[in-house]
């Protein structure tokens, strides 16, 4: 037990420690075989959707242009194989709904070479250039948030940063896919740092990597540059160590104001997997092709990390880490933040950063016997923002939606799930406050 | 592969109500145990009533309310065992009984069940029995007697509605003349003769059937707050503001007022401070409130016990705690990450 006034490692103050089962950790990362078909959604991204530019029937070259980005908030889609599009049109996507994709039919034979690259000196690049030149890379933030990295690396006149923090917490159980990127990528990883400092105007960068990846923080100590401008940091392994609030604090001990930006006290955050990714594909000037992911849970026999191509459906994959009969959930991300999916047949798309397929004995709380709030105040302890989860957890059950946002602070709350696996009596709050955000969000816009 | 769709989050500590419940009880365990040693077959058998009675209203109340058995929640079986270790060994055990339905039906079943409650049930019930019984519930027994494990004390197997058994004129026949009757706390403000810490540590004290042990309390709560069973805070709080207040009188006037050393292991204070207080439907959840809510509990023992009318103060402080904890929560709503300084 450590006592409240101890010195400890750098971190925020709450949260949990759950099961990590990082075990694939130390397993390198491999290639999946290409899929017959890819399905690539034309928005894997937040803004506007990409505009297909193939027809049906056409033949694409891996790594070629098949969907332009619709103005700045938008994004390139790059064909993950080499092949004829087969089809244009709506396809099921990850979230339930149904979207604009392409789908490819790979030609088995070719050896999937990236064809399609325009080398170019970043160094020698202005500040717009190199905006633009990410923008045709096609990467959005790969730790799951999904938003395009050139906008947020376009940092407004009228804020000015002095720290870039770079994500390599990876607090999520399960997932090890950035561990793995920061072990053998590192070279990536510091050049990615170095091209987003500039774009961005940051004069320094910290990154942060929980003290349960000793190899990544020794792979990347190893490679620091001499000048000081990148620093990295231990940080203690505690969930939700990865957010980007929690994260902010336990590195440099500012609070991100409520309700406003990183940017807002001079910092902007960006995962190391988007970083090694921006390293790696803007001198080549290649585009987003495929991703490294984590595939594990004790539904799966091979888990590891493996380079998979956009569009991959996940039947395929899973098929080829040999999914057990006993699996009953699959997830996308880790366990604590990510989402079930109701159908197999929906694509990895830059976004997924983890597949979990998880058994019975993992089910969680909703499928146990909920009892009343005992008031115990678990999640008071754990709760990350300081809100009062067990308060907004009746209220909800009342349906007083407005007063949880008006006193409670509801929209503060990032749905990290500290609250609702400690809760002793299986109260699904982080569902309750999801239905709240929502309904209050429908009410504000009629 | 058939396929479950669920919200995130998909892991849980597994540390749900039964767990912790049960883990109380068997924490109870030792305390109970040097209960029987102490008393003999009337300190087992009002346990075992009391517990029983307890585990018999919730049931029934389950039954006219249409719910679902919540006995194994082990939350009844908690009030159970609290409540019989606060009563007097010699206590009968047909009034346990009433004790044991009042603090289920009164104190917890009446405000719907788990959780709901206000008050600390186990305390509803002694608050009862106090009430309705005076004279039992001030009548105590003293410890290792010759026969204890072969008989009954003679008032623990009184008839329901009749007058107990005189027990002055059977510790006279069991050869125990020196047991005067009366707690330390009750010697100490009426006679102001002051026990020996010693025989408070050990248990050789005239008290209830499960506070005789301060050391013994005090271990059994250390091993929840240690597995994060109990919060730590509360009897911190309570013991703290309690020695603290008591240091204070004592400093003040050494002759009138008792060392804070008594005033911390006498009475029901120890079991108060980490079983009573610490119940967690009744107590605060926010960091400055568990605080205030500890002080308030410590305070208001001393200040009933030296000016009260009672000799006693533990039950009467924690229920009057109880009743602030919601609001102490209103008022006490922690800052928020990124919220402005000095607002909630």
């Amino acid at each position: 037990m450590r006592l409240p006034f101890q010195k400890r490692a750098a971190t925020f103050h709450h949260g949990i420690h759950p099961a990590y089962h990082k075990e694939t950790g130390s397993l390198p990362i491999r290639r999946l075989p290409f899929a017959p078909r890819l399905i690539v959604p034309l928005s894997q991204h937040i803004g506007k959707p990409a505009v297909c530019c193939v027809s049906v029937g056409q033949e694409v070259v891996r790594g070629e242009v098949i969907a332009t980005a619709d103005g700045f908030v938008s994004l390139p889609v790059h064909a993950p194989a080499t092949g004829v599009v087969e089809a244009i049109g709506v396809m099921p996507a990850a979230n339930g709904k149904m979207v604009d994709s392409i789908t490819i039919r790979v030609y088995q034979a070719d050896g999937q070479e990236v064809q399609v690259r325009s080398p170019r000196d970043v160094d020698a690049l202005d500040r717009q250039q190199l905006l633009a030149a990410i923008q045709e890379t096609g990467i959005s933030g790969l730790g799951g948030a999904t938003f395009p990295a050139h906008v947020k690396l376009n940092v407004p006149p009228e804020s000015v940063i002095d720290t870039m923090i770079v994500n390599g917490a990876e607090c999520e159980p399960f997932l090890t896919c950035d561990h793995r990127i920061m072990v053998e990528r590192t070279q990536d990883l510091l050049r990615g740092i170095r091209y987003a400092m500039k774009a961005s105007g940051a004069p320094r960068a910290v990154i942060g990597v929980e003290d349960n990846k000793p190899d990544a923080i020794a792979a990347i100590q190893a490679a620091l540059p001499a000048d000081g401008s990148i620093t990295v940091k231990a940080m203690e392994t505690k969930y939700p160590q990865g957010a980007e609030e929690t994260l902010i604090y336990a590195l440099l001990g500012r609070e991100v104001p409520a309700g406003q930006r990183p940017a807002a006290i001079g910092v902007l955050m960006n995962n190391v997997m988007t970083l090694a990714y921006l390293g790696r594909l803007l001198p080549s000037g290649e585009g987003m092709v495929e991703r490294v992911l984590t595939v594990a849970g004790p539904g799966v026999e091979r888990p590891g990390n493996y380079i998979v191509p956009i569009g991959t459906p996940l039947r395929f994959l899973l098929d080829h880490v040999g999914a057990r009969s006993s699996a009953r959930e699959v997830i996308l991300g880790g366990p604590m933040m990510g989402m079930t999916i109701s159908s197999l047949d929906v694509p990895v798309t830059k976004g997924t950063s983890g597949v979990l397929a998880f058994g019975k004995l993992q089910l969680p709380a909703q499928a146990q016997r909920t009892y009343a709030c005992i008031k115990c105040g678990e999640c008071v302890k754990v709760c990350p923002k300081f809100l009062n989860p067990s308060q907004m957890g009746l209220l909800a059950a009342k349906r007083e939606y407005a007063l949880m946002a008006e006193r409670y602070n509801l929209d503060r709350c990032f749905e990290c799930g500290c609250c609702s696996y400690v809760c002793p009596s299986h109260i699904p709050l982080v569902q309750q406050f999801r239905v709240a955000k929502a309904v209050n969000r429908e009410k504000a816009t009629a | 592969m058939t396929i479950e769709l669920r919200t995130s989050p998909h892991q849980h500590s597994g540390r749900d109500v039964p767990v912790i419940m049960r883990n109380v009880v068997l924490s109870l365990l030792p305390i109970c145990g040097f209960s029987v040693w102490q008393y003999g077959l009337s300190a087992a058998a009002l346990i075992l009533v009391v517990t029983v009675s307890c585990l018999a209203a919730e049931r029934i109340s389950n039954q006219i309310r249409g719910m679902e058995n919540s006995l194994a929640d082990w939350s009844a079986a908690i009030t159970g065992v609290l409540l019989a270790l606060t009563l007097p060994p010699a206590f009968p055990l047909w009034m346990g009984a009433v004790a044991g339905f009042a603090a289920i039906w009164l104190g917890k079943s009446l405000f719907g069940g788990l959780g709901q409650n206000p008050f600390n049930p186990a305390l509803v019930g002694r608050a009862f029995v106090q009430a309705a019984f005076p004279t039992s519930i001030s009548t105590w027994a003293p410890a290792f007697g010759p026969g204890r494990f072969t008989d009954f004390i003679p008032s623990s197997l009184a008839m329901p509605f009749m007058s107990p058994p005189d027990i002055a004129s059977w510790v006279k026949q069991q050869g125990m003349d020196a047991f005067t009757g009366a707690t330390p706390l009750a010697r100490w403000k009426f006679e102001n003769v002051s026990a020996s810490s010693m025989d408070f540590l050990t248990g050789q004290v005239t008290a209830s059937a499960g506070e005789t042990s301060a050391i013994l309390i005090l271990l059994c709560g250390l091993y929840l707050a240690a597995r994060k069973f109990l919060d730590w805070r509360i009897p911190v709080a309570v013991l703290g503001s309690a020695m603290l207040l008591a240091w204070a009188f004592h400093f003040a006037q050494p002759e009138r007022y008792p060392t804070p050393t008594f005033v911390l292991l006498s009475g029901g204070l120890m079991l108060g401070a980490w079983y009573m207080a610490t119940d967690m439907a009744t107590s605060p959840i926010t960091p400055r409130g568990i605080w205030l809510y500890g002080a308030l509990i410590g305070i208001l023992t001393v200040v009933i016990r030296y000016f009260g009318g009672l000799t006693e103060g533990v039950m009467y402080a924690i229920l009057i705690a109880n009743a602030t904890a919601s609001l102490l929560d209103q008022f006490n709503q922690p800052r928020i990450l990124g919220g402005k300084r000095g607002k909630s």
